[in-house]
């Protein structure tokens, strides 16, 4: 537990070392939340509710879409740090350590969530809510389950990126596989346009798949509108993924670890 | 000027030697970037999925803006989109080995590479032009069919322009070009959709100061016959190539005066 | 050939004292720089890291600015007429490489040589001679990134002489060479220099370069010319001293020998520095022997560093050259 917190420091520190970095980044996200908040304004011109969203809900999302993006790691080192270190056999000193790697990995990146939440997502909800009418809860009760939404999806997500990075044990030139699962991320989990927006019986599928517990999910329980009306429901489906992706990424570590002593990395 | 441009293709031309050694790759490249920014335009079905109209456009005329945006952009983004890694040239040096060549500096940046993989994209805005064109009501004249070219390749211009002027700011901090990106990607994504849904200061912006809105917005109000919801003169439509030659003349300027910092400050 | 007049490079330091302030500092890279190198000399450049010589290269070669004084190079201004020099010059960066990193050797060469504009006959010819002198037939098509050290110092000079530059600027051409390599190099700069008459400006850190190649040297420390002349006149005047290391049977006090006094001692060695117009090491070793239980000696000439330092220390005056 102790190394956990240590870990989880380090990871906060690693990304506390570059406040350039953050303020460009946040830069870029506010940018995007004014963009795409524009055009969800126009679009609902047309209409005053969209897949349960209003206007109101619509903008909240933009706002916390951009600012959660990094908390999640949407784009990032996350998705090569590990592959690399695979590929230039630094992974070996890892795996010597009396420590699991997997478990390493999870909390820092979880350190790294913490000092995003703080100085990306913070403020831009911040400036989201100054410059533009949003949604805001009024039940803190909504607020709590919120927080631990984003929680879930953190792990969901590293759940994910760790995945992706283990085919580097296996696949020489890991970055084609790993673009595209960046982009197929971008696009399910609801960072491009909510999918609550996609009609129909659509919507309800791409709703139930991990890449949508990481963004849509927390957004969709914000909002007050989580999938099948259950707050609960949304919240068990995302710690099932968060499960279901570690117990995954634990299996294939071994094989990938096995697969290294075998041939010697 | 000549001696330039064969220089320019001479340089060029090992770079995409090289890519087409590993030809297999590069396709599939190609192909994978066309398949990525096609989720750029699944944003844009899902809204018209549920609306009929965004600002004052319909499904095919914003189809129409984003391709037009979205080629040139490409176009731009194959032959200069290795100033993201500009930055870099600095750090490690690389720019004082291209000073001490007897060719202008600002050449051989743009020169360094030249990434065919970004074709991708181009190709899927053209699959993107050819919907829009057969779902959309144009009414055509030779000027409206020359219109089309003309403003992929003044819009292509004008984002370089942009862009290489933007990417000066590595030589005074060298990190900041995270910032620069937000203007350079947030700049691509806003020239795809029509200038009237946005605040009256970006549009102020992007007409008057970074004039993105000629790259594909004027030009789409010439070809689609409509009107500026601002009521803007239809003269603008025409002045794509204007501006596209006047941005080029003050990137160049910016350029300039950037290396004679560079060279004064420090290198 | 290269002139420079009083020239001076400041650099504005900003530096962060405590938590927010920033304080301004003017750092002078190079304060107050002359002289003057004739067409076909072939000087050594020296001085500590830090010293300013990097930056005077990069002044020389149109790379920065200066802040004031005057610099020609062949005839040219470096700061105003940049793309003009750079055709007459050739420059070897010992860390960094001009050659195209995927591509074939011989691509590269080509490449240069529209870039320099040079007619095809020359670089046919000049490439031919250089091929020959300096073996690159064997890896001419190999990429470049799969050249070992050697033979990418090799193209490194081609790739500087192919457009026949009245001068060459080389920084550290020879580090990270074996021994065999080294020579190779120098013997082939020292034939460039002789037979085309190609004026070369040596920056280096190896005394081995300097003492085949150059018979001139420039050492410069603190951005200011603190020696300008030859090589022995240098070691003459200031790599007087040379130090005996002694090991005796067992430790003993410092050695009382005439001609010589002892620095330091450590255990049962010590340290003995002596003038080479005073005492010869050999009249030396004799006297210890004579005095001491010697179980073994060596021989410390002065490094350059220790001569930089020294002519430093002693705010020495530029001797006339």
């Amino acid at each position: 537990m102790r190394l956990d917190w240590e870990l989880a420091r380090r990871g906060y520190r690693r990304y506390a070392a570059y406040p350039g970095a953050t303020w460009a980044g946040l830069f870029t996200n506010v940018v995007f939340g004014f963009l795409i908040a524009y055009i969800l304004l126009a679009v609902y011109e047309h209409a005053d509710v969209i897949g349960g969203y209003d206007v109101r809900d619509a903008i909240a999302y933009v706002w916390l879409s951009q600012g959660l993006m990094s908390v999640v790691g949407i784009f990032g080192a996350g998705w090569y740090e590990l592959a690399r270190r695979v590929q230039t056999g630094d992974v070996a000193t890892d795996l010597q350590r009396p420590l699991h790697v997997q478990r390493a990995e999870l909390a820092y990146d979880v350190g790294r969530a913490g000092y995003q939440v703080l100085w990306r997502a913070l403020p831009q909800f911040a400036l989201g809510a100054l410059l533009f009418e949003i949604t805001i809860p009024g039940e803190p009760g909504r607020w709590l389950l919120f927080a631990a939404s984003v929680a879930l999806a953190v792990i969901v997500a590293f759940g994910i990126r760790f995945l992706v990075n283990l085919c580097s044990f296996w696949l020489l030139d890991y970055r084609g596989p790993v673009v595209l699962a960046i982009a197929l991320n971008l696009v399910l989990s609801g960072a491009i346009m909510p999918l609550v927006f996609f009609p129909g019986a659509l919507d309800t599928v791409l709703r139930l798949t991990p890449f949508a517990a990481v963004l849509q999910a927390p957004i969709d329980v914000y909002v007050g509108t989580p999938l099948g009306g259950s707050t609960a429901a949304v919240l068990a489906l995302q710690a099932s993924w968060a499960l279901a992706l570690y117990a995954a990424g634990r299996l294939l570590l071994a094989a990938g670890t096995r697969k290294l002593v075998i041939q010697g990395g | 000027m000549r001696a330039l441009a064969a220089i320019y293709v001479r340089l060029v031309g090992a770079r995409v030697r090289s890519q087409l050694e590993y030809r297999l790759s590069t396709a599939l490249q190609l192909v994978g970037v066309g398949i990525l920014t096609a989720t750029d335009f699944v944003a844009i079905a899902v809204i018209f999925a549920n609306v009929p109209e965004l600002g004052e456009w319909s499904l095919g005329e914003v189809a129409f803006l984003y391709a037009l945006a979205t080629i040139s952009f490409a176009l731009t983004d194959i032959a200069i989109g290795h100033l993201d890694l500009f930055p870099q040239m600095i750090r490690e040096g690389t720019f004082d080995q291209i000073l001490v060549r007897p060719l202008p500096s600002l050449l051989q940046v743009v020169a360094a590479d030249f990434a065919l993989r970004r074709l991708g994209k181009a190709l899927q805005g053209l699959a993107v032009l050819a919907f829009a064109l057969t779902i959309v009501d144009v009414d055509w004249t030779v000027g409206r069919a020359l219109a089309i070219p003309l403003a992929i390749a003044a819009g292509a211009v004008i984002y370089g322009a942009v862009w290489i002027a933007l990417a000066t700011v590595a030589f005074w901090i060298v990190d900041a070009i995270e910032l620069v990106n937000a203007f350079t990607y947030g700049g691509s994504f806003l020239s795809q959709y029509p200038l009237g849904i946005f605040a009256r200061w970006l549009r102020g912006l992007v007409v008057f100061v970074v004039p993105l809105a000629f790259v594909a917005y004027f030009p789409a109000l010439y070809v689609l016959d409509k009107d500026d919801e601002l009521g803007l003169p239809r003269a603008l439509s025409f002045a794509s190539p204007f501006v596209a030659t006047l941005a080029a003349l003050a990137a160049g300027a910016v350029w300039r005066n950037a290396v004679r910092h560079y060279r004064s400050a420090g290198g | 050939m290269i002139e420079l007049w009083n020239v001076e490079k400041r650099f504005v330091v900003r530096a962060k004292i405590g938590r927010l302030r920033r304080e301004r500092r003017e750092v002078r890279a190079v304060d107050g720089l002359s002289y003057r190198l004739e067409r076909g000399e072939m000087t050594g450049y020296l001085g500590p890291n830090g010293a300013g010589k990097s930056t005077t290269v990069k002044m020389l070669t149109g790379i920065l600015v200066p802040s004031a004084g005057v610099i020609r190079v062949a005839g040219l201004d470096p700061s105003r007429q940049r793309i003009e020099l750079a055709r007459r010059i050739g420059v070897v960066f010992g860390q960094r490489s001009q050659l195209w990193w995927d591509l074939p050797l011989g691509d590269s060469f080509d490449l240069l040589r529209h870039i320099y504009r040079v007619p095809a006959e020359r670089h046919r010819a000049n490439l031919k001679r250089l091929t020959e002198v300096l073996g690159l037939a064997a890896f001419v098509n190999t990429p470049v990134r799969q050249l070992s050290l050697g033979q990418r110092m090799r193209g490194e000079l081609t790739a500087a002489l192919l457009h026949d530059p009245e001068v060459i600027f080389l920084d550290e051409p020879t580090i990270g060479l074996d021994i065999v390599a080294k020579a190779a190099v120098r013997e082939f700069l020292a034939e460039v220099n002789r037979e085309r008459g190609v004026t070369v400006l040596l920056t280096t850190h190896d005394l081995a370069d300097i003492e085949r190649l150059c018979s001139r040297l420039l050492i410069i420390d603190h951005g200011r010319l603190i020696w300008d002349g030859g090589l022995d006149e240098l070691k003459r005047r200031y790599g007087q001293e040379r130090t005996l290391v002694v090991d005796l049977e067992e430790a003993a006090p410092p050695l009382e020998v005439s001609g010589a006094r002892v620095t330091k001692v450590d255990g049962p060695r010590q340290w003995l520095s002596f003038r080479r117009d005073e005492t010869s090491a050999a009249e030396l070793t004799a006297t210890v022997a004579a005095n001491a239980r010697l179980v073994d000696l060596a021989i410390e000439e002065t490094q350059i560093e220790e001569i930089v330092r020294r002519i430093y220390a002693t705010g020495a005056a530029r001797p006339a050259s």
